[in-house]
């Protein structure tokens, strides 16, 4: 499922949005992303990512997260 | 009666908590466990109820021991006041549905109702209460708007029949719910959004937070030292070192006894820090060098707590904090362990991993001085100059940072990552503030005096007996071969086990050059913990792991004293 639109959060520039299509990770990982109202479907924008594999910081909902750089990798988004 | 304030955090639940329920609040600790929760007690009608503020919680199926106590106190409420983020109704609107599921009544408080306005979010509160069957009650609990009608609410708590669902039925139904009382109008954003993206990116982050810490430093410093100097030494010298003078005379001025009430006086005059007796130094070292600084230490990290400010310190630190095992949410913990090590350890019950306890909670033991530490390493070292309270300061950095990369290495394990919400900012009301200040204060109060009153006594009596001669001929070789310090300090290093602001002070009439004191304030801060830290310590490691990090703190303690003994 290629797709050129498609780009994992981690390498997502800061200042776009897209709509989260998969979280590829366990039941745990998207069982406490979705407890922050991250899950497929929403539509996120990125707002800053730190220096050296830092976290990086979303909003959803109005709300703005910081997510490690581990999980960001496993967060599919399709780019708008 | 038992209302339960049940919501996601920052929602403003502990706000809502101060507007509901007077002055006199208690933290408790959850039987068995070290999670606390605030409760407190308000009047409804005739009669009084318990109010209880319950840690926040995204679900009520559990993913942090916070969470699990959230839920087993559910379990002995009657009431839940559920209080819901307006301005993200959706996901706060999960925890909702999972409430009525259960069967409570509950009333939902819908909070923050004035952002919803400027953010262009326009909800139907009749539909709202319609499709949930409980009563909204829209609050702005920063000004106290909407309590009234939220308390009036109380009594009409519902519990609507509501079957359980799985999770997706449970999004589902949210979703459709959304659909139908939430409109949203596009807007620009405020400055003070962009103010807050410009606190987590990589350049203007880094340039806020050494601003923030360094105004904070200063801030806590100079109402410190002001309090001090104007209020409580003014006190102390002016009324009551006559006092103490004249019990004195009517003691005989010396004797065993004396001694211990009022402590050996110089050359006829109370010398507060140094004459070691109840009224004297066991009064002055705990009220007028130690309180003024717990007050402004809390007084300011309170106020950065409350506006937000911390999870984006979390973000900035996170890269550093992953090589020392952590990540960067532990850097809270940390900074509350420079005004006491007893909470902060207690607080990286936050922190996922046992492994990251360890490292956190051995790092705060050795690297992270307390307030009370840290004010005596003003008023003593701070005598001989600034730059030697910077290498007391320094080395404990740099020891921290040292320390932290071996463990990361040495212990088995990997570091989990940072996930969490970074709230918008928000001025708090100083009644918040100063409820959570006056709590911690007396905190202080009540938990340090007695045990420095009866270090004092301990130590006079132990002097009369020569115990401290014994133990200081003993440890000589490391004390004074190592360290370099005179044998007599080893009484202080002993006493550090009880408190460390009362062993800083026993080194004053010791006439130690800086050198000296740079050493003993380094190896008394690494050494071992205070008591009340080691009690901690000990109920949260385990003994297996408690030793291994003594161990860890007396090696650490001795080598760093020997490197600066021999440099400086």
């Amino acid at each position: 499922m290629f797709d050129r639109n498609q780009i994992t959060l981690a390498r997502m520039q800061p200042g776009h949005s897209g709509i989260v299509v998969q979280i590829q990770g366990g039941h745990g990982l998207v069982n406490r992303l979705s407890a922050l109202g991250i899950m497929p479907g929403k539509r996120i924008t990125k707002i800053s990512s730190m220096l050296m594999r830092g976290p990086v910081t979303i909003e959803v909902d109005r709300v703005r997260v910081a997510i490690g750089h581990g999980m960001a990798n496993k967060i599919i988004v399709k780019l708008d | 009666m038992k209302i339960l304030l049940m919501g996601n955090p920052n929602v403003g639940k502990s706000v809502i908590f101060s507007r509901l329920t007077g002055v006199h609040v208690i933290a408790s600790n959850y039987p068995g466990t070290t999670i606390s929760y605030t409760q407190g007690f308000m009047k409804l009608g005739e009669e009084t109820d318990e109010v209880i503020d319950v840690p926040g919680t995204y679900t009520l199926e559990p993913t942090s021991e916070a969470e699990e106590i959230a839920l087993q106190l559910l379990n002995t409420g009657d009431i839940v006041i559920n209080v819901v983020n307006a301005v993200n109704l959706e996901r706060n609107l999960y925890l909702t549905l999972q409430l009525l599921e259960r069967g409570i009544p509950v009333v939902v408080a819908l909070n923050l109702w004035d952002d919803t306005k400027h953010r262009g979010i326009h909800i139907d509160l009749d539909k709202l209460r319609e499709l949930l069957g409980v009563p909204v009650i829209p609050t702005v609990a920063v000004t106290g708007q909407g309590i009234k009608e939220l308390v009036e609410n109380i009594p009409k708590a519902a519990s609507p029949d509501t079957p359980v669902h799985s999770r997706d039925e449970r999004w589902a139904i949210i979703g459709s719910i959304i659909d139908q009382v939430q409109h949203i109008t596009h807007r620009h954003h405020t400055w003070l959004e962009r103010l807050e993206d410009a606190s987590v990116k990589p350049l203007t982050g880094g340039i806020i937070a050494l601003a923030v810490l360094a105004s904070a430093f200063l801030v806590v410093r100079f109402i410190g030292e002001s309090l001090i100097g104007y209020v409580l030494d003014p006190l102390f010298n002016n009324l009551w070192a006559p006092v103490v003078l004249k019990l004195s005379n009517l003691m005989g001025g010396g004797g065993f006894l004396h001694d211990i009430v009022v402590g050996k006086l110089a050359n006829g005059e109370v010398n507060f820090v140094e004459s070691f007796g109840l009224l004297s130094s066991g009064l002055y070292v705990p009220l007028a060098m130690v309180l003024p600084y717990i007050i402004s230490f809390y007084l300011v990290l309170g106020l950065l707590e409350d506006i937000g400010y911390l999870p984006r310190l979390a973000v900035l630190m996170d890269t550093i904090m992953h090589r020392l095992g952590l990540h960067g949410y532990s850097i809270i913990p940390t900074l509350l362990g420079l005004g006491c090590n007893v909470p902060a350890i207690l607080a990286t019950r936050i922190l996922e991993s046992k492994r990251e306890r360890f490292i956190a909670a051995t790092l705060i033991s050795i690297g992270v001085p307390c307030a009370a530490l840290q004010a005596m390493i003003f008023g003593l070292v701070g005598q001989h100059g600034g730059q030697y309270v910077a290498i007391v300061y320094g080395t404990l950095f740099v020891a921290w940072i040292i320390l932290g990369i071996i463990l990361n290495h040495v212990v088995k394990g990997f570091s989990p990552e940072l996930l969490i919400e970074i709230p918008p900012y928000r001025l708090p009301p100083w009644r918040t503030v100063l409820q959570k200040l006056w709590m911690r204060t007396y905190g202080f109060l009540v938990e340090a005096i007695p045990i420095i009153l009866g270090a004092v006594v301990a130590i006079n009596i132990l002097y009369f007996f020569g115990v401290f001669d014994a133990i200081a001929s003993f440890t000589a070789p490391v004390v004074s071969g190592l360290l370099g310090l005179p044998k007599e300090a080893v009484t202080a290093l002993v006493i550090g086990f009880l408190r460390k602001d009362v062993a800083l002070g026993m080194l004053a009439p010791l006439a130690l050059s800086a050198e000296q004191l740079v050493v003993g304030s380094v190896v008394l801060a690494m050494f071992f913990p205070c008591i009340a830290t080691f009690v901690v310590l000990l109920r949260e490691l385990g003994m297996v792991n408690m030793l291994k990090s003594a161990g860890v703190m007396i090696s650490a303690a001795l080598i760093t004293g020997g490197i600066l003994n021999l440099i400086l």
